[in-house]
C-alpha cells in the first residue's frame, strides 16, 4: 500500500481529484455542501477549459493572429460574424446574429446533407439489399431472412399514412418486437458504459491514491 | 447457438421455479416488499461488486468476438512505413473506456512499425492523445516526433475538418499540438490528404466521431476506417458493419479487454471486467427481482 504524497506537486493533485470523486459519489446517499461544491467546480472549471482551449487552438491561431500579422486578413469576416453572434444580448441588435446562424446552418445543413445521403441513405439502402437464400450456408440465409423481416416491420411500424389493422397491424407489431430487441440491446450497451465510468473512478481510488493494486 | 438454447432453458426453468415459488403467500409477501427497498442498498451492492473483483482479480475468460478479431487484423495488414491517421476524438470522461483502446491502438500500431498522424476532433482530447504518444510511441518503442509521429491537436469544425482533410491534412493543420509548423515536421511532408493515409484508427466517444468519419469520408475518400468506441454508441456502428463503411469495431470496455487480450495486454480494460461482469449479474438480477416484486404485489392487489 503506497498512499499518494500530498506534499508533492502530483500527489496533491491526486488527492483533490480523488476528494472531488468522493464528494461526488456523497451524492448516492443524498445531496449535501461537499456534492454541490465539487459539481459547481466541475462546471466552472470545465468552462473555462474550453473557453481557453478553442482560444489557443481555434480563434487565436485561426482567426487573430491572421488578421494580426496581415497573412489572412480575409479572416476577419468569420471574426465579425462570430462576434455577430453576441449581438442576442442587445435586444435592438439580436437581429443581426442572424446573419451568423443562416451562415451557421446552411453550411451544416449541406454538410450533413450530403454525408448522410451518401454515407448513410445509399450504403445502407444497399448493404439491405441481401439474398434470402444462399445455398449451402442455412445461417446466413437465416440471417438474412430476419434482417429483411426486422427492416420492412420496423418502416411498416412508422408508416402512418393508412390506418394499422389486419395484415399491416400485424406486420407493425412485429416491427415492435423488433425495436424491443433493439432498445434492450442499446439499454445493455448503455449499462456496460456506465458501469466502465465507474469502475475507472473506483481503479483510480485505489491505484494512483491510495496504492493497494496496479491497473 | 447451444449455448443460447441452454441459455433459454436455463431461464425458463428458472422462470417456472419462481413462478411457482409466488404462488406460496409468505414468498409473495416477501417478493411485494421488494418495491419498498431503499435504492441505497443497490449502491452499496454495486460497491461492493465492483470494489472486491478490482482487489480480488477473478480472471474471468475473455473471448474476442468477430468485430475485435476484424479491428486487430485490419491493423495486422498494414506494412512498415504505412501512414495511419489516429483520430482520438474523445475527452476524459470517456477515459476508462476509450484509453485502454487508445494504449493498445499504439501498441500494435508500433509494433508494425508504421508512422502515426495523430489528430483531435474534441477539444479534450490532445492532451489525452499527447499522453498515449508519450507513454507507448515515444517511451516504448522511441519513436521520434515529427518522423515518426506527430500529433496534430484540435480543430473545431467537426464535420467540416473531415472534408478539409479530405483536401488538405497540412492545410487543415497548419501547426501541431505543441505550435510547431506543420513545414518543419519530416512525416507531414509524406501526408497530402486522407487519400494518402492507409487506415484511419477512430477512438470515438460520440459526436463528432466515428459516425462523422464514416459518412464523410469513407466513401468520397476511399477511407478505411475501424472504431473504438464508448459502448453507449456501438449500437448505433452495426449498421456500419453490416455495410463494410467500418472494418472493425470495439464497443466499450468489453471491447477494450477483447483487444487486450490480442495485442498481449493486460491493461485496465482487462482488469475491469471482472467488475464489469459482476455488475452486470447484479442488474440482471435486479431487473428479475423487480419484476417479480411487481408480479408479487399484483397478484397480492387481486386478493
Amino acid at each position: 500500500m503506497h498512499i499518494a504524497n500530498p506534499l508533492s506537486f502530483d500527489g496533491l493533485g491526486v488527492w483533490i481529484a480523488a476528494l472531488l470523486t468522493l464528494f461526488i459519489f456523497s451524492f448516492l446517499y443524498k445531496d449535501n455542501p461537499f456534492y454541490k461544491l465539487a459539481e459547481h467546480l466541475f462546471v466552472g472549471i470545465s468552462a473555462g477549459y474550453y473557453v481557453a482551449q478553442e482560444w489557443w487552438a481555434v480563434i487565436y491561431p485561426q482567426c487573430v493572429k491572421p488578421v494580426m500579422n496581415g497573412s489572412r486578413p480575409i479572416m476577419i469576416i468569420p471574426g465579425i460574424l462570430g462576434l455577430l453572434l453576441f449581438s442576442r444580448f442587445v435586444p435592438k441588435a439580436g437581429w443581426l446574429s442572424r446573419w451568423s446562424l443562416a451562415i451557421i446552418i446552411g453550411a451544416y445543413a449541406g454538410i450533413k446533407t450530403t454525408g448522410f445521403a451518401q454515407g448513410d441513405l445509399v450504403e445502407q439502402f444497399h448493404a439491405s439489399l441481401l439474398p434470402l437464400w444462399v445455398p449451402g450456408h442455412i445461417g446466413v440465409s437465416i440471417d438474412n431472412i430476419l434482417f429483411i423481416a426486422g427492416i420492412i416491420s420496423t418502416l411498416v411500424f412508422f408508416f402512418f399514412s393508412t390506418e394499422h389493422k389486419g395484415a399491416i397491424k400485424n406486420a407493425a407489431q412485429l416491427g415492435v418486437w423488433f425495436l424491443m430487441i433493439s432498445f434492450g440491446a442499446a439499454y445493455g450497451f448503455t449499462v456496460m458504459a456506465r458501469v466502465s465510468l465507474l469502475i475507472g473512478r473506483f481503479q483510480f481510488l485505489l491505484d494512483p491514491w491510495l496504492g493497494v493494486a496496479r491497473f | 447457438m447451444a449455448s443460447l438454447i441452454v441459455f433459454l432453458v436455463v431461464l425458463a426453468v428458472v422462470a417456472g421455479i419462481l413462478a411457482f415459488l409466488l404462488r406460496v403467500p409468505a414468498v409473495a409477501a416477501w417478493f411485494a416488499r421488494l418495491r419498498g427497498l431503499d435504492r441505497r442498498w443497490i449502491f452499496v451492492a454495486v460497491w461492493v461488486l465492483v470494489m472486491i473483483p478490482l482487489l480480488f482479480p477473478l480472471k474471468l475468460p475473455i473471448a474476442p468476438t468477430a468485430r475485435a478479431v476484424e479491428y486487430y487484423e485490419e491493423i495486422e495488414k498494414l506494412k512498415p512505413g504505412d501512414i495511419v491517421l489516429l483520430s482520438a476524438d474523445y475527452d476524459p470522461a470517456s477515459g476508462p473506456e476509450l484509453g485502454p483502446m487508445l494504449r493498445s491502438s499504439l501498441t500494435q500500431l508500433c509494433r508494425h512499425k508504421v508512422k502515426i498522424v495523430g489528430d483531435c476532433l474534441w477539444p479534450g482530447g490532445p492532451p489525452l492523445l499527447e499522453q498515449g504518444f508519450n507513454q507507448v510511441a515515444r517511451d516504448q518503442f522511441h519513436y521520434q516526433y515529427g518522423v515518426d509521429y506527430v500529433n496534430l491537436g484540435f480543430k473545431e469544425g467537426r464535420e467540416a475538418v473531415i472534408l478539409a482533410m479530405g483536401n488538405s491534412i497540412p492545410g487543415t493543420f497548419a501547426s501541431d499540438f505543441r505550435g510547431t509548423p506543420v513545414t518543419q515536421l519530416p512525416l507531414m511532408n509524406k501526408v497530402t490528404n486522407l487519400s494518402s493515409v492507409k487506415l484511419l484508427v477512430n477512438i470515438s466517444a460520440g459526436y463528432p466521431g466515428t459516425k462523422e468519419w464514416v459518412q464523410q469520408a469513407s466513401r468520397r475518400f476511399n477511407l478505411k476506417i475501424i472504431s473504438g468506441c464508448t459502448a453507449v454508441s456501438a449500437p448505433e456502428y452495426y449498421a456500419y458493419l453490416q455495410s463494410n463503411q467500418l472494418l472493425g469495431l470495439l464497443g466499450g470496455m468489453a471491447g477494450a479487454a477483447e483487444y487486450e487480450k490480442m495485442t498481449g495486454i493486460t491493461g485496465s480494460a482487462t482488469k475491469g471486467m471482472d467488475a464489469q461482469s459482476s455488475v452486470h449479474l447484479l442488474i440482471m438480477l435486479c431487473i428479475l427481482m423487480g419484476n417479480l416484486a411487481h408480479w408479487a404485489a399484483r397478484r397480492q392487489g387481486e386478493r
